[in-house]
């Protein structure tokens, strides 16, 4: 088996190598079918791997190269394949597969065509790394080149100010939490001596009785401390508040990489991280609460911020920054399964509205503003079927996969007695709402309403490729039933027994499953249990009202509620923030530091002061040197006799 | 007592001369005082029972270098006054050190070694010392090798001031040696070919008495004779 | 009052200062500084005279014997190089020995 796990990571690394060193040999068509074929032998053995663990496979753990020895402590190469891997591997490399053909539509007349699909090969492999490590060195490798591959494909259009500024500030707002899940990690390698997870885990219920003194007077537990570094990580890349500033502005990139790095699979990294560190997070009821509040917070303010956008793949991205709110949260709640479930649905459902939207895109010549949309229901019905499929399964309405998955998260929040699980139920309660209310606008002013496409644009305007449309059904597919047939074996049949640890007076998961009785009733418990279902179904109402039936009534609104739509359309003022006091500081930290430090210290006294000194000295010396015999001769006999004086006197 | 007075004599003297050695406008009574002071140091070296080293310095540099000396100094003709510029500028600094030796060497005698050396008064030789003697009998036993040295030194300075001042003028005749002994036949000799129709008989006989077996076989003659080949060795050598 | 080694060596010492001081003095003159230099050993040649009698040891005149030979050495190359410096630059001005002035 472990010639296969190698394979999966490898041959999309070698695909992206081969493609990114010898883009201009291989051609267009070469770079697309060496990429996609590297992804599918990854998909193909995924699955395999896949059928493996369900048929009842061991939990593999080892490691298959041993990097280097540091004293004590090994640095290795290895794989922990249980379940949670299992499930992550194959929808990483599905999406990421969808995501390639897609691609070939999408970039048809770009000219960085080979290096794109070097890229998003190399992001694949860097993810499964990621996902397929048991050890901390590897996994931190893994979560670092995903962050390399992601800059590198939001500044894809490198020769626009606005892709750089984007991928920059996608670097640095990772760059924090990326300081933080070091020293995450770092504290425990100090406590532990270890990096391998096994050895980690066991290692957890009594690092989090052991405390040390971070300020003075201040007591912590070396696990929440610990946990909370990880947890920075985790915001980090996934963006959850503060640090998801720079997710909405990452869709400089290109769509296929908005839809497979910053929708389906990178942002899920933290939440898939915090999941695998279960046995860790489990004993921290502080690390628990923290990334309960964070979450719900998250979900509900940024899905507010979706409602007043006017980019298509800006309102799908705060959609986005929502949804891994909720994942977080269910994290916190414990209901790790809930969490992981919901990755799974969100990367299919949202991998396909971006690629809807990208979709879109292409039809209208790269316009994304959905002012200068509407009515392309009767232009593109596969795109317009297939986002409502998409929509659908986003709100969570009845069957699809997205309904399942988010009501069981809530119930499992409800039921959640960690400090903070009240907060969070009514922050994810009213997530729904919103969702439903930013999801149907998008609906409805794209594909519904007055058409307000410029004629150039119409003049041209039809159904997408096929190579773009044939992954939208794809993915449309298991948007539809993947939680109809999953839930009952993944959330409530101990699909996660084996990698993810639940305290049991924490385990929600199991109490909702105590109430499950098949897929079908669970669509009838929540009808007459839950209100989620109720708030989903008015947010879809109210912007049916809004947008369809009085479109008149946004703009009064938003002349109404003039304070209100400034803070959201400024985002809450965080960009302002983080650019004129965290930035300025920074930046007149720096400042000072270069004048005084480098400028002064360095530069005026250390180099320049020394060619100072060395020419004002050599200017001295050099009146000795007048070039005359006897001059020399003087000095000879003087130092000469200096040195008698000093042998006679002295001595 | 009588040496007593002889010492300071000599030794007013000599400071006196090697004052004027410092200090006279003219170079020629520079050596002329520097002379003097060599002859009075001869007498006190006397005084000191080294016979053999006054008359040596007497002979080689009274009667020798400082005659080189002046020879030098009449031969060039030197612009005394504009050396003379300047002339005491430098004096006080000479002054301090030469007074930073004295009190140097002053010190050391008088402080440093005072119950070694100040009180020491040499004890005259015994009749019949021969101090050329001693010293030969030391110089070239014990010291052979540093006499040999000092005789390639000399050596050495003969061919050094030579060289140095060897100057080549236009149309002077000389003899390169080096050339003359690295020559070879080919340089010398010129083969040519002889019509066999003619001289054929006589050529053979001064080959063979030329005792040059193969080129006799190969019926090639030398047609230089001994007299042109001194005549190009002369005419080489004139170069 | 008797003549002592010291009064030797005190004799020397006047006379080597008087060679340093001729030496700062007479700066430009190559044939006076040549001059000072035989009267600086000729004061050296005093001391090792001086000791050698005084210890009744032959060694210090194989010295002065051997200071004499580098001297006369000395002497003949020096006024050697001064005849050709003469015959280069028309001088023996040593101020104006400044080639070597950057």
């Amino acid at each position: 088996m472990e010639s296969i796990y190698l394979s999966i990571i490898l041959a999309p690394l070698a695909a992206s190598v081969v493609v990114g060193l010898f883009g201009s040999r291989v051609g267009r068509a070469g770079a697309h079918w060496i990429t996609i074929v590297g992804v599918s032998i990854s998909f193909v053995l995924s699955l395999v791997v896949l059928a493996d663990v369900l048929g009842g496979a061991e939990v593999y753990s080892g490691a298959v190269y041993q990097w280097g020895q540091v004293g004590g402590l090994s640095l290795e190469i290895g794989f922990l394949i249980d379940h949670l891997t299992a499930l992550m591997i194959t929808v990483v490399s599905f999406v990421s597969l969808a995501v390639h053909i897609y691609t070939i539509g999408y970039m048809a007349d770009d000219d960085g065509y080979q290096r794109f699909f070097s890229y998003i090969s190399l992001f694949t492999f860097a993810m499964l790394t990621l996902v397929m490590s048991n050890n901390f060195l590897q996994l931190f490798f893994g979560w670092e080149a995903v962050g390399v591959v992601s800059y590198l494909l939001i500044g894809f259009w490198f020769k626009r100010e606005t892709a750089i500024f984007a991928n920059m500030k996608a670097f640095l707002v990772n760059r924090v939490g990326d300081f933080g899940f070091l020293l995450g990690i770092a504290t425990l390698l100090a406590f532990t001596g270890s990096l391998d997870y096994q050895t980690v885990f066991g290692a957890a219920e009594g690092l989090a009785d052991e405390r040390i003194s971070l300020f003075s007077g201040t007591e912590w537990s070396v696990l929440t401390v610990a946990c909370l570094g990880l947890f920075v990580g985790a915001m980090g890349k996934s963006a959850q508040m503060p640090l998801h500033v720079w997710l909405p502005d990452s869709m400089e990139g290109p769509t296929p990489i908005s839809a497979l790095i910053h929708a389906a699979t990178m942002v899920t990294a933290g939440i898939f991280m915090v999941a695998r560190m279960s046995p860790l997070f489990e004993y921290s009821q502080t690390a628990l609460s923290v990334m309960l509040v964070i979450g719900a917070t998250t979900a509900i303010f940024t899905g507010l911020l979706g409602i007043v956008q006017q980019d298509i793949k800006r309102i799908v991205a705060y959609s986005t920054l929502s949804q891994l709110g909720y994942m977080t949260v269910a994290l916190g709640a414990s209901a790790y399964a809930a969490g992981i479930f919901h990755l799974m649905t969100h990367a299919f459902f949202k991998a396909l509205l971006f690629l809807a939207a990208g979709s879109v895109i292409i039809a209208l010549h790269h316009e994304q503003d959905i002012r200068r949309m509407g009515g392309l229901r009767k232009y593109m019905p596969i795109t317009y079927w297939t986002s409502v499929i998409g929509t659908l399964a986003l709100i969570g309405f009845p069957g699809f996969s997205g309904f399942y998955s988010k009501d069981a998260l809530i119930e499992a929040v409800h039921l959640s007695t960690t400090p903070g699980a009240g907060y969070a139920y009514w922050c994810v309660l009213l997530g729904v709402f919103v969702t439903a209310l930013y999801s149907f606008r998008l609906l409805f002013v794209v594909f519904h309403g007055e058409e307000r496409i410029d004629h150039h644009a119409r003049e041209h305007l039809e159904e997408s490729p096929k190579v773009v449309t044939v992954p939208l059904i794809l993915l449309a597919i298991p948007s539809v039933v993947i939680g109809w047939i999953t839930i009952g074996p993944v959330l409530f049949g101990g699909f996660f027994d084996d990698s993810i640890f639940v305290l049991a007076q924490q385990d929600v998961v199991g109490l909702v499953g105590e109430e499950f009785h098949g897929a079908a009733a669970f669509i009838v418990h929540a009808a007459t249990h839950s209100v989620a279902l109720y708030l989903a179904a008015a947010g879809a109402l109210v912007a049916w009202f809004l947008y369809i039936r009085r479109p008149d009534l946004p703009g009064m609104l938003q002349a109404r509620l003039a304070v209100m739509h400034r803070v959201l359309d400024n985002k809450y003022y965080f960009d302002w923030f983080n650019e004129n006091v965290v930035a300025a500081a920074t930046r007149m930290l720096a400042g000072s530091l270069w004048r005084v430090a480098d400028a002064g210290v360095i530069d005026g006294v250390g180099i320049n002061g020394s060619a100072r000194g060395v020419r004002y000295l050599a200017g001295v010396v050099r009146n000795f040197q007048t070039g005359y015999l006897y001059h020399y001769a003087f000095a000879m006999i003087i130092g000469l006799t200096a040195f008698l004086v000093w042998l006679t006197f002295g001595g | 007592m009588i040496t007593s007075l002889l010492f300071y004599a000599f030794s007013l003297i000599l400071v006196l001369s090697a004052l004027g050695v410092i200090t006279s406008r003219n170079p020629v009574h520079s050596a002329l005082f520097l002379v003097l002071a060599f002859v009075q140091s001869a007498m006190l070296w006397l005084l000191l029972e080294a016979e053999f080293l006054a008359v040596v310095l007497v002979l080689v540099y009274v009667g020798a270098v400082m005659v080189l000396f002046l020879f030098v100094v009449m031969m060039l003709d030197i612009n005394v006054e504009e050396l003379r510029t300047g002339f005491t500028r430098y004096v006080p600094i000479g002054a301090a050190v030469a007074f930073v030796v004295v009190l140097e060497i002053g010190h050391v005698i008088w402080f440093r070694s005072q119950d070694v050396l100040a009180v020491a008064t040499p004890e005259p030789y015994p009749a019949g010392y021969s101090n050329t003697q001693a010293l030969g009998s030391v110089l070239y036993t014990e010291h052979v090798y540093a006499f040999e040295l000092a005789a390639m030194i000399l050596l050495l300075a003969i061919v050094a001031a030579i060289t140095l001042t060897m100057r080549r003028r236009p149309g002077l005749k000389v003899q390169n040696i080096a050339r003359q002994v690295a020559v070879r036949r080919e340089d010398r000799v010129r083969l040519v070919k002889v019509d066999p129709a003619s001289g054929a008989a006589s050529s053979e006989k001064e080959s063979r008495s030329a005792s040059n077996k193969s080129l006799s076989e190969s019926k090639k003659t030398r047609s230089a004779s001994n007299e042109s080949g001194t005549a190009a060795q002369d005419s080489s050598a004139g170069e | 009052m008797t003549v002592t080694i010291s009064h030797y060596l005190i004799l020397a010492a006047v006379l080597f200062s008087m060679a340093v001081a001729g030496i700062f003095i007479n700066r430009k003159n190559v044939i006076l500084l040549l001059m000072c230099i035989e009267l600086m050993l000729l004061a050296v040649n005093f001391n090792f005279i001086a000791f050698s009698r005084m210890l009744g040891d032959e060694m210090g005149q194989v010295f002065v014997f051997f200071i004499l030979t580098v001297a006369a050495a000395e002497a003949a190359i020096g006024l050697a190089i001064l005849v050709v410096l003469f015959r280069t630059r028309q001088s023996i001005n040593v101020e104006e020995l400044d080639t070597l002035r950057g």
